[in-house]
Parts: C-alpha cells; structure tokens; sequence
C-alpha cells in the first residue's frame, strides 16, 4: 500500500467518477478537488509509514541483543530519529486530519468541496517539499538529536540537524493550512438546515484537531526557526555558554507537541465515534457529551506541556499545577469512552474490520490512556522519566489508538474512497494480527521500563534481554499483519466486489454520494437528517448495501 | 445548493468558485480563513515575543544596557512610515470597494514606496549595527571600553574597529552614538529634552553588564523575521497592482485587495509592538 493507490484507477465502477473523468500525471498533482488531493496524501502518509516502519523494525532488530547486533551505536541513534520523526511529522500528524478527512470532510456536509481548494492543494505541495527536505536529511547522514531535537545537543551535534527542523518548519505550514481550511469549511460550508449539532461527531473531531493545528503550529514554526538560526548564526538564544536556556527551547517545543498529541488523537476519536455507532446499529450515546470533550480535550491540550519537564528543574509550584491540569484531561476522555461503551449496549454488533479495529482502540487506548496517569503524578514520573515505560505508554496511545484508529477509517471508507470492497476475512485475520503483534511489543515494555530499562539506549544489562527480544518478536508480527493488509487492500483495488454506495449502513452524508463518489461529489441532492438514524434504511441484497427508505409521498 | 451537475448561473461572476452558492459566501469563506491566518501570525511572532519576556524577566540589565545603541530616531521615522502605508492601504480596499481604478493603483503604489522607505531605512539600522559590531552571540564584538576587560580575543578586534569607527562620522549622519562613546554618547547627541530625561533617571554609565548580544539577538530575530513579513507583503501588493491594472477589481470583488490589506495592517501592528518593547524601554 504505498504510491500505487494513487494512479490506480479501478476500471468500470458505475460509470465517471472522480478517480477516473481526468487522466494524467498534472491532473493529479495539480487536482483542487479534496478528494483526489487526499487520496494523494493517502498514498504519500502509508508511503512514510512503509518508511517509519522498517526504521523501527531496524532498531527493533539492533536491540535483539545488549550489545551491537546489526549497526553501531551512532547509526542506531539516527534510526531512532527518524524513526520518530517520520512517524511524527510525516505520517501520524497528516495521517487521518488531511488524508482521510480531506476525503469525508466535504462529503460529510454534502459539500462540494472544502472552502478553500488552492490553499489545499497549497498544504499539499508544502508537505511535499517538506517532506523532501526532511529526506534530504537522510541523504546528509542523517540526524541524531532525538525527534524533540533538545537544545543544547541539536544545536552543537554535527549531524543535519538544519535540513530535518527546516522540512519539520515547512511541514508546520502544511499542517496549518489544512486545518484553516477545515475549521473555515465547517463554519461557512455547512448546508442549510445543518447545525453544529446535526453534524457527524468526526466533523466535531476535525473541528477540535484543526483548531490545535491553527493555534499550536506557529509555535513550532517559530521553534525550529529559532533552532535553525541558533545554529547557523550562533544567535545564543538556547546556548548556555551564551547566557541562553535551553529549557526555554522545551517550553517552546512542547508548547507545541504537546497539544499536537492531541492533533493526532482527536480525529482518531472522531472515527471511532463513527465506526462504533455504525457497527452496533444503534444511534450514538451521548451525543453533546462526546462533541463538547472534543472541546474540552483542545482546550485542556494547551494547559499542559510542563508535565514533560518535571524533572528538568522546574519549580514544585509549576509541577504541582501542571500535574493537576494533566489529570484533568482524562476527564473528556473518560466521556468518551464511556459514551462509546455505552453506545455498544444492547446494540446489534457486527464484527466487520473497522469494527475489530474499534473495539482495539478501546482497550489500547485504554491502557495508554491510564498509564498516562502514573506519568503525570510526580512521584512516579521521577522514577518512570525517559524509560521504556513512557516508550510504551507513548505507543500505546499513538500507535494502539491513533494509527489502529486509522486503520478503522481506512477500512471504513475504503469502499467510497475506491469503489471496491476490500476482503473481509484477510481484514478481520490481519486486525487481529496486529492488535496481538502490538501487545506483545509494548506491553513487555512497560515491564522493562517500570523495571529500570532507559529509553534510547544502545546497550543495555543482560537482564533486559528476555523482554526485548519478545517486543522485537512482537514487532515481526506486526509487520506480517501489516503487509498482509497492505496485499489485500492493493489487491482490492483490482479485483475487488464492486462497493456498493452504503456498504456499511451509515446515516451520515456521505454513504449518500456514490462509491467512488462523482467529480462534485453528489449526484442527487443529499438528504439531511440525523447521522446516527439507522431506521430509515434498509438492506439491498442485491448490491450488498443499504438504500434509504422511499419517503412516504405525503409532503407535497 | 444547486444541483452539481447544472453549469454555472449565468450570471454568475467570473470569479465565482464552483463550490460556492454566492459572491458573499465565498468572500466571508476567504475573509474567514484570512483571520485565522492572521491569528497563526499572530503566534508565530507570539514565541519571539515571549523569549523576550523571559529574557527581559531574567536579564533587565541587558535590555536597559543595550537598547541606547538603537536609533529612536530612525525607528520613529519608521513607525510613521508604517502606519501612512496602513493608511493607503485601507484607502486602496475603499477604492476598489468603489470601483476607482485609478486611485487603486496610486494607493497601492503609495503603500508599495512606504514599504520600501521602511526596509531602506531598516537596512540603514542593520549597517550601522553591522559597522559597529553590535550583533548576535558570539559575532557580538563592539568597540572601546563596552568591552569586557575580561575578553583577550575581543582585544585585538577592538584595534581594528577602532579605527574603523574613527573614519565613520564623515559618512555618517545619524545620531547614533558610537558603541565606544557608550550610553553617555546618546545622551550627548540626543535632543535636549530626551537627553535631559535620560540624564535626570537611570544613565547606565557604569561597565556594560554580561551577554549583551543577547538583546542583539533578539532584536535581529524580532525585527529580520518583521522584515521578511514586510518583503511578503510587498510582494502581494506587487500581484494586487498587477491584478488592478487589468481592471479586474470592483464592488463586486475585491477580496484580494481586502485580504492583502489585512495582512499589511497586522505587519504594521507588529512593528507597532516592536518599537516601543526595542526602542523605547527603560
């Protein structure tokens, strides 16, 4: 599943649509039409994932042995890197927001685009040059400060750390404009007679994500360009040996990311709002209950960045605070999870991928979430700082929740993304793979690191060596499930059942446009209503999918 | 929404996007999206201006030391500059608002020459912080007696710069005293009234305190990343003059114009912040 997606063009599926009425290199490359520029970051993110992937295989693989297994110690510290920066920067911030949202977005609000096409297509050509700049940094040699670049060492390394920060600048843009362009399209797309609460709660997710990515990204922006200039002019800001402070630099910087945790789980909650509805077949619990913790989780997101700097000589007073304001944040997610558990109640379940992908999250997501706590209390965090256990309690939210979230959405909207359904036994077998490969990969990571075991270490005691070759071994099947998943989403795509437009029985807009949707989206008007309705529709055996009911002809 | 497959209203406007309904929609989209890109400005400068919270916290020492090597003269003539661009740049929205084709282009002509007074006058300041050795970090090296006694290496660059300065008052009409002459050296160039005030309250006479180049810095980052937004700017309104001289604004559109506009009066507000937090503090 890499740049093949793009150019594949399933043949004869219900006539024109959007993938197939133009044809050519520049009519890709230079589409304002929201879903063929999120198609294209679609294929451009799982190509970065393809790449962040075998980096994190590669160090899985290195630390199979205390000592040097497969490289030494200076390559395994730019692996790491970049590990963490394309992971980051290039696939898991863009992943759902500008690739999946980028297609549903519009459709959603029976749209015919984003507010503003040039400005998307603009955040587009951005993260390409930005994410060749940060290649670049490959090519250089590579870079080996850690993806949080701390000053003073990413200012003195003499890796390229320049190229990598200023591709991550660019990147910063890309991802500013597509939530301008998001919140801008909620507030003045919205069809008439669609309030803030009639939308589909994944709008109220994007919605919450884009106004992170306005509000935080300059931030960042400004960051890497005071860091860049640190290091091309010697300006001493973040220098000690200046009269700088570098702890200056992790205010600065997590200022940023830390709310940019919340860019990349808040769309992911959106989709599991979505899947968790549709697949029980029962309306939404709590509807306002999940909007408004979307809200709240954004607002909470800026109030907490010192947490990542108890141990970095802050004051008690700021610690205390900062430790109150990070537990409050498990209150919005608590609603949500809540909501979603209670939605599940006495519901009609289907275990279809997106699904097995849901009902993943919540247990991942669920552990991620709670060992947040015991980072965010003082004591422990002394005792738990930079070891396996934030390693672990990190994946288990990023990667258990945002990415197996991801996945949900793929496979959710796949069939209206390309038309074609998708092989449901290989994706409930490779879901399962995954979510299993996962534990036995993290899971022993908490061990280690509640147990001592350092984060980013090369070498390490003899004692850790049972646990990290079972996480490495967790790491391998992983990897089988996801290319497992990737042959049979690019085998769906040519030899796949044609999809029906409502394969899943979706209430919201854009189970109403036809799969894959027409050059403006819909057809025939869309119909509005409450998203989360199931009973106006019913089963087409014919198609596979679900049609709405004839409205009774008795409004005229 | 009118049906996707129907053509364009026939009387539609010519630079009516297709996914919009009206005029109106998308000029509140455009005006919309431009705010919220304003609002990331905004923060972008937000970061500078809080590193120069904390280091004016940590260090007013520093601040109090070396913003006199600054010019208030030069930096005010800019401030004025500034806020008549904003001027006829807001006169420029109401031209094309009203349709005077004419008085658009002046205006925005008017705008574009106050731009580049501003950055002539900028590059100005730069040379004579350059010509003086007051700069950042480590290429902080001035002359005479500000330097540390301490510092061997700034020694013998001294010598150098030194003579430098000896030769510069021929060429040089500012008021800016020399980095040898030190803080009394303004006051002694300065107009009365100022350098009666400055006498009268705090005139650091006394040793320059540690890591001045630290409000070099911050004052090159603050007013080179203020100068780059100016460049940007010139640029937009050297596209708007294009666009204007094929006629193509009017009361029906003149979104671009308005946009641009905007941007221009938060880079004025920026520098607005900028003079008084680098020029003009205690």
């Amino acid at each position: 599943m890499s740049t093949h997606d793009a150019t594949a063009a399933p043949p004869a599926v219900g006539g024109e649509n959007y993938l197939n009425c133009s044809h050519g290199f520049r009519s890709w490359i230079f589409t304002l039409d929201h879903k063929r520029i999120g198609v294209m970051y679609l294929a451009s993110i799982l190509s970065f994932f393809l790449l962040g992937g075998i980096l994190a295989l590669l160090i899985r693989t290195e630390l199979l042995t205390p000592t040097r297994t497969l490289m030494s110690a200076d390559d395994y510290n730019k692996v790491f890197t970049l590990h963490g920066a394309i992971m980051i920067f290039l696939f898991i911030i863009p992943g759902i927001p500008a690739a999946l949202g980028n297609f549903v977005l519009p459709l959603m609000l029976g749209a015919k685009d984003v507010a503003l096409p040039r400005l998307n297509l603009a955040s587009y050509h951005l993260y390409l040059i930005g994410a060749l700049i940060a290649v670049l940094s490959i090519v250089q040699g590579g870079v080996d400060a850690g993806w949080t670049f701390y000053a003073p060492y990413s200012t003195t390394t003499n890796t390229a750390v320049v190229t990598l920060t200023f591709g991550v600048f660019v990147l910063g843009f890309s991802s500013v404009f597509t939530g301008l362009n998001f919140i801008v399209t909620m507030h003045k797309m919205r069809p008439a007679g669609m309030g803030w609460f009639d939308m589909p709660l994944m709008l109220w997710a994007l919605y919450a994500t884009s106004i992170i990515q306005v509000l935080a990204t300059p931030i960042l922006g400004i960051t890497m360009v005071l860091l860049i200039v640190e290091r091309v002019m010697g300006i001493g800001i973040f220098d000690p040996a200046l009269g700088g402070d570098p702890v200056l630099y992790q205010h600065f910087f997590w200022f940023y990311s830390h709310p940019a945790v919340y860019i990349m789980i808040l769309p992911a909650m959106g989709i599991i709002s979505e899947v968790i509805s549709v697949f029980s077949r029962k309306h939404i619990f709590g509807y306002r209950a999940i909007a408004y913790s979307s809200i709240a989780i954004a607002a909470f997101s800026f109030l907490v960045w010192g947490h990542h700097m108890f141990t970095s000589g802050q004051s008690d007073l700021m610690n205390m605070i900062f430790s109150a304001l990070t537990f409050s944040v498990s209150i919005p997610s608590a609603v949500k999870m809540f909501n979603w558990l209670s939605t599940m109640y006495k519901g009609s379940i289907r275990f279809d991928t997106p699904m097995i992908y849901a009902l993943s999250f919540m247990f991942l997501f669920g552990i991620g979430g709670l060992t947040g706590l015991f980072l965010g209390s003082l004591a422990t965090d002394v005792h738990l700082h930079d070891t396996y256990f934030v390693v672990a309690h990190f994946h288990y939210v990023m990667f258990g929740g945002t990415v197996i979230a991801f996945l949900a959405g793929l496979h959710y909207w796949w069939p209206k993304m390309f038309g074609r359904m998708y092989d449901e036994k290989w994706g409930r077998i490779s879901a399962i793979i995954i979510s299993v490969g996962f534990n036995i990969t993290f899971f022993t990571q908490f061990v280690m690191g509640s147990q001592g075991m350092p984060r980013r270490y090369y070498a390490y005691v003899d004692k850790f060596e049972p646990y990290h070759v079972i996480s490495s071994i967790g790491s391998y099947l992983m990897a089988a499930g996801f290319f497992m998943t990737a042959w049979y989403l690019v085998k769906s795509l040519y030899r796949g059942r044609p999809a029906p437009a409502n394969p899943w029985g979706g209430a919201s807009m854009e189970w109403q446009a036809a799969s894959p949707p027409v050059l403006h989206n819909f057809t025939d008007e869309p119909v509005g209503g409450d998203p989360y309705d199931y009973s106006n529709q019913d089963y087409d055996p014919a198609t596979g999918g679900y049609v709405l009911r004839k409205p009774e002809v008795s409004d005229r | 929404m009118s049906t996707p497959h129907e053509g364009r209203d026939e009387h539609a406007h010519p630079h009516l996007q297709h996914h919009f309904e009206s005029m109106a929609q998308q000029y509140d989209s455009g005006k919309f999206g431009m705010w919220l890109f304003l609002v990331t400005e905004v923060l972008l400068f937000g970061g500078l201006f809080c590193a120069y919270a904390v280091y004016r916290a940590n260090h007013p020492e520093i601040f109090a030391y070396a913003h006199q090597f600054l010019d208030k003269t030069l930096g005010g003539l800019n401030t004025l500059v500034l806020i008549v661009s904003s001027l006829t740049m807001a006169m420029a929205v109401r031209c094309a608002q009203l349709g005077q084709q004419r008085r658009l282009k002046q205006m925005l002509a008017a705008t574009l020459l106050c731009a580049c007074i501003f950055l002539g006058v900028k590059g100005v300041e730069y040379e004579h912080k350059w010509k003086h050795g007051l700069l950042w970090g480590t290429h902080y090296v001035p002359q005479g007696e500000t330097v540390a006694p301490a510092d061997a290496a700034g020694a013998a660059t001294t010598a150098e710069t030194t003579a430098a300065a000896a030769a510069a008052p021929a060429d040089g009409g500012t008021t800016l005293p020399h980095a040898a002459t030190g803080p009394q050296g303004l006051a002694d160039h300065s107009q009365p009234g100022h350098g009666g005030a400055s006498h009268g309250g705090h005139g650091p006479a006394g040793p320059a305190p540690r890591n001045v180049h630290l409000f070099f810095g911050i004052y090159f980052v603050m007013t080179g990343l203020h100068g780059i937004h100016v460049l940007a700017g010139m640029i937009a309104i050297v596209w708007l003059l294009r666009r204007s001289a094929a006629g193509e604004f009017g009361p029906e559109y003149f979104a671009p114009v308005d946009f641009v506009g905007l941007y221009w009066h938060l880079v004025d507000l920026i520098w607005i912040f900028l003079f008084p937090l680098l020029y003009l503090i205690h």
